[in-house]
Parts: structure tokens; sequence; C-alpha cells
């Protein structure tokens, strides 16, 4: 069970962003993106700025352009929603290239677009630079209550054994002939479904009395005295404040 | 193509974000403090399999229609195994997880998600399903009727929640009526599936481990249908052995490892 240690998103590392503590990297991505969607969609210049502290904090952290934007893909649906708008958004209209466009549906595309687009990116980076464990020690020390970051710890331990029973079901079950394409064929699916929750549940039993039975007393021990000093705090945190500068000026433009 | 259902940044804006997000926190703070009731002595791992258990159903893609493909939300289909307050508490976490490490669905519209999806989502397959309580104690097709109508109502209402938070902070330029359409469409197409899948879930638990269904719990036991003959082996060695023990030797080593590497 070596897998659930590291996730696909994740890129091995020793950069400065690297070994910054998770809690300030959790923090800072969360106020970064906040930043962001305050900021109104008229100021075009602005966004090109928070591209541009992306980048300078992906040479940091040396994570490849191309390695991100191949992971940003993910995004494509709303991708989706974002195109319709024009067509569907109240008038006033334009006429570009012999298509009657919305202007107030274009700006809103437009904003769902590059708002997305620079979320999926600062979650990508945060995602890259912290492995799992960390993420869980600093949502611990920003004073998550002990049973949710357990059952977090315990989940993400078990997501990927939980996966890949799934998956060798799913696979049986193409082995067998299993082809669905409409939705009243899904019974098979949702049978197996079922199996999988009883196996997941008394597996849980079986966990619950391993744990037990090696002194488990109802928390995570803290494995690590490590403390986070003010200077990663504000280490962690000057890319905000070129962000929040970034904000400002943007609502100054408009 | 696959529908993603969580909403990415941008979508509404930032006081809107922020007020949904104060709202998730009030309600996961009451579920933490009311799930423990629920969860008893096996407490948290059990909790914790559970949500890996929506992670994994989330990663599977059921048909729609050819070409197209949802993936199961599973408010409705926590809240009738494991009640309401332990099943918000797994959707939500599922839902920061793959914020945090997969960047599926935004940031700053995790506050916005967990709301619909963990609160509004799991609440109204809830309500529902005790609505209907009564038949589905009854027999096994008024509980898969039940499960169907619970996760059918719970993904057209968590579906609303969005259309609320987009009537009050929406950041795009489409007119509320083409986005109630859109959503209410999409998600009662959904919905159906999510319906199906619940149901056939639910039924398959309540055939083997009734006394898992949380829906169920407290409902007289069925009698039971027992040999007349001389027992077919003494007591000490009950039928489970030859089932369980091959997943038995994987899990105890999956325990060793597991305590070997924290």
């Amino acid at each position: 069970m070596g897998a659930g240690h590291a996730h696909p998103l994740y890129l091995p590392g020793t950069s400065a962003a690297h070994r910054l503590p998770a809690e300030v990297k959790i923090v800072a991505a969360f106020l970064g993106v906040l930043c962001v969607v305050a900021t109104p969609r008229e100021a075009f210049p602005v966004f090109g700025g928070y591209l541009l502290l992306l980048a300078a904090v992906w040479w940091v952290a040396r994570i490849p352009p191309g390695w991100i934007a191949r992971r940003s893909l993910i995004e494509a649906p709303f991708v989706v929603l974002a195109v319709l708008l024009p067509f569907t958004g109240p008038d006033p209209r334009i006429e570009w290239l012999g298509l009657s466009l919305s202007e107030a549906g274009l700006l809103g595309a437009w904003n769902i677009l590059i708002k997305g687009t620079l979320g999926v990116l600062t979650s990508l980076t945060l995602a890259a630079t912290t492995p799992l464990r960390d993420v869980l020690l600093g949502l611990q020390r920003l004073h998550t209550p002990p049973m949710v970051t357990t059952i977090a710890t315990l989940m993400l331990r078990y997501a990927d054994v939980i996966a890949a029973e799934a998956r060798r079901m799913r696979l049986a079950r193409i082995a067998r002939g299993h082809d669905p394409r409409f939705l009243w064929q899904v019974g098979a699916t949702a049978r197996g479904v079922g199996s999988l929750f009883v196996r997941t549940y008394e597996r849980g039993e079986r966990v619950h009395l391993a744990m037990l039975s090696r002194g488990w007393a109802g928390e995570m021990p803290q494995l690590t005295d490590t403390r986070t000093t003010r200077r990663d705090w504000a280490r962690g945190l000057a890319p905000v404040g070129v962000a929040l500068v970034l904000a400002v000026t943007g609502w100054v433009m408009t | 193509m696959v529908l993603a259902m969580h909403m990415s940044d941008g979508l509404v804006n930032a006081p809107t974000s922020l007020a949904f997000g104060a709202v998730a926190v009030i309600g996961l703070a009451i579920a933490v403090t009311r799930a423990r009731a629920d969860l008893d002595d096996r407490s948290a791992p059990m909790a914790g399999l559970v949500t890996a258990f929506v992670f994994a159903v989330q990663m599977i893609n059921f048909p729609i229609l050819p070409g197209a493909s949802g993936h199961l939300l599973g408010g409705a289909l926590v809240a009738i195994l494991v009640g309401p307050w332990v099943g918000m508490i797994s959707i939500a976490i599922v839902l920061a997880v793959q914020a945090l490490w997969f960047a599926d669905g935004g940031l700053t519209a995790l506050g916005t998600n967990i709301v619909n999806m963990a609160i509004i989502g799991v609440w109204t397959g809830y309500a529902v399903a005790v609505l209907l309580r009564r038949f589905a104690r009854r027999s096994r097709p008024g509980l898969l009727t039940t499960a169907f109508i619970a996760a059918l109502v719970n993904t057209v209402v968590a579906s609303l929640g969005f259309v609320l938070q987009y009537a009050i902070g929406g950041a795009g330029g489409a007119s509320l009526t083409t986005v109630f359409a859109l959503m209410v469409g999409l998600h009662a197409l959904i919905g159906i599936g999510e319906g199906i899948i619940t149901a056939a879930t639910v039924g398959a638990v309540a055939a083997v481990r009734p006394d898992l269904v949380h829906l169920l719990a407290g409902s007289p036991a069925k009698l039971e249908l027992r040999r007349a003959g001389p027992h077919p082996e003494p007591s000490g060695s009950p039928d489970s052995t030859d089932s369980t023990d091959s997943t038995d030797s994987t899990d105890s080593t999956e325990a060793t490892t597991r305590g070997s590497a924290s």
C-alpha cells in the first residue's frame, strides 16, 4: 500500500515553496484567489499581473509551466458554460464575424473564464508543492477539529484502496461483457456500488479493531514538532501582498 | 464529456463566496458536534472509510445519454446509509479534498459547494427519506422508491442552491431564467441516474446488512427463518470464517504498514 502518500498533482521538489509549512500555503492560496475574485472584471491588465505573479511562484517552485498547463484542463467543462453566455446574455448586442453577441454575456464569460483559470492554477500550484500529509498537518494547525482531520486522514489513506477495489470490480464487469450506454443499463454498476459499500464498511470495522489493538485512543498523534515561524508566514504571504496591490489597482482603475 | 458538478472560482462574487463560506463553517461545526452521537464507539475510522467510499464512488461515471455521463454526488446515499450529520461531514471532506488536491472546484467556491452539496443536498435527501420512511420500512420496493425519490430531489434542489447563489451574487451575464432552466434541466437528468444508483445501492446494502442502513434503524427486526434440524457444526466456528479470511489477511498487512509508516 505504498500508494496514498503521493497524488497525481504533486511534483516532488525541495524548493523554497516546497519547504514552506502547509498552513501558510493554504492560507496564501485562499487569500490569493480571494483577491482575484474581488477584482473588477473590466480591469483587464490586472489579470495579466496575477498570471505573472503565479509564473514567478512557479519559477521559485521549479514547476514547468507546461506541466501546470496540461493539468489545468480539469476546468474545461466550465469553459463550455462560459462559451454559452455571449449567446444567451441580455442586450445590448454587438456584431462580430456575423455573430450577434451579448455585451454583458461576453464580459460575464470573460469573468468566469479568467477567474476560474486563475483559481485552478492557484490550486494546482498548492497541490504541486504540498504532499498530502503536510496538508493534513497544516489543517490541524489551522485548528480544524481533530475529528475532521482524523476522518480526512483515514479517507486519504483508504481512498486509493477503495478506488482500486472499484476499478477491479469494473474490470470484472467489463470482462463479462458489460458495456453500458444508456441510463437504464445502470443496474449492474449500481449493484456493484452497493456491494462496494458493504465491503468498505466491513473493512472499516476491521481497520477500527486493528487500530484499537495498536493503542488508538481517538485522535491522530502529532508526529512532528517543527514550529511555523513568523518568517515562514512573511515569506508565504509575500505573493498575497502583491496580489492585494494588484486587486487595489484594479479597483482604482475602474 | 463528463459533467463537472463543482463550481469554480469567479462564478459568484467575493462577498457571496465569503457569506456562504461562513454558512458552511457554521453548518459543519454543528455537524461535528452532533455526529459524535451517531458514531458511538466506532467513531472516526468508520466515518473515514465511508468518506473514502464516497470519494471512490464519485469516480464512477454513469451514462446519461450517449456521449454524456455524470458522476454520483452521493448526498442522499450517505444520508440514508450513515445519517445526515456524518453524511454532511463526509461530503464536505470529499469536496475539500477535491478542491485542495485535485483542483476540482475553486478554493473560494468551496463554501458555496459545501452549502449546495453537503448541507442542502444531504438534508434534502434526508428529509425526503424521513418523510417516506413508513413506506421504506414496509417493503423492499418501498425502500427502493424512497431512495430513488430522495436522490432525485436532492440533486435538483442542490442545483437550485447554485441558482440561489447566482441570483444573490452572480458574476456572469446570463439571465436568471436561462441559468435556472439549464441547471434544473441538466440536474433532472443527472438526478435520474443518481436516483437509480442510490436505490440499487441502498437495496444491495439492505439485502446483505440491513443493520447498516441508518434510515431503517429502530425498525422491528423481521422474523427469521431457522432450520429445525440439528446444527451443522458446533459453536465456536461461525460461517464467516471462509468468506472473510482472504480479505482479513490483506487488511492486517495494511494496518501494519500503516502503523510503521506513520
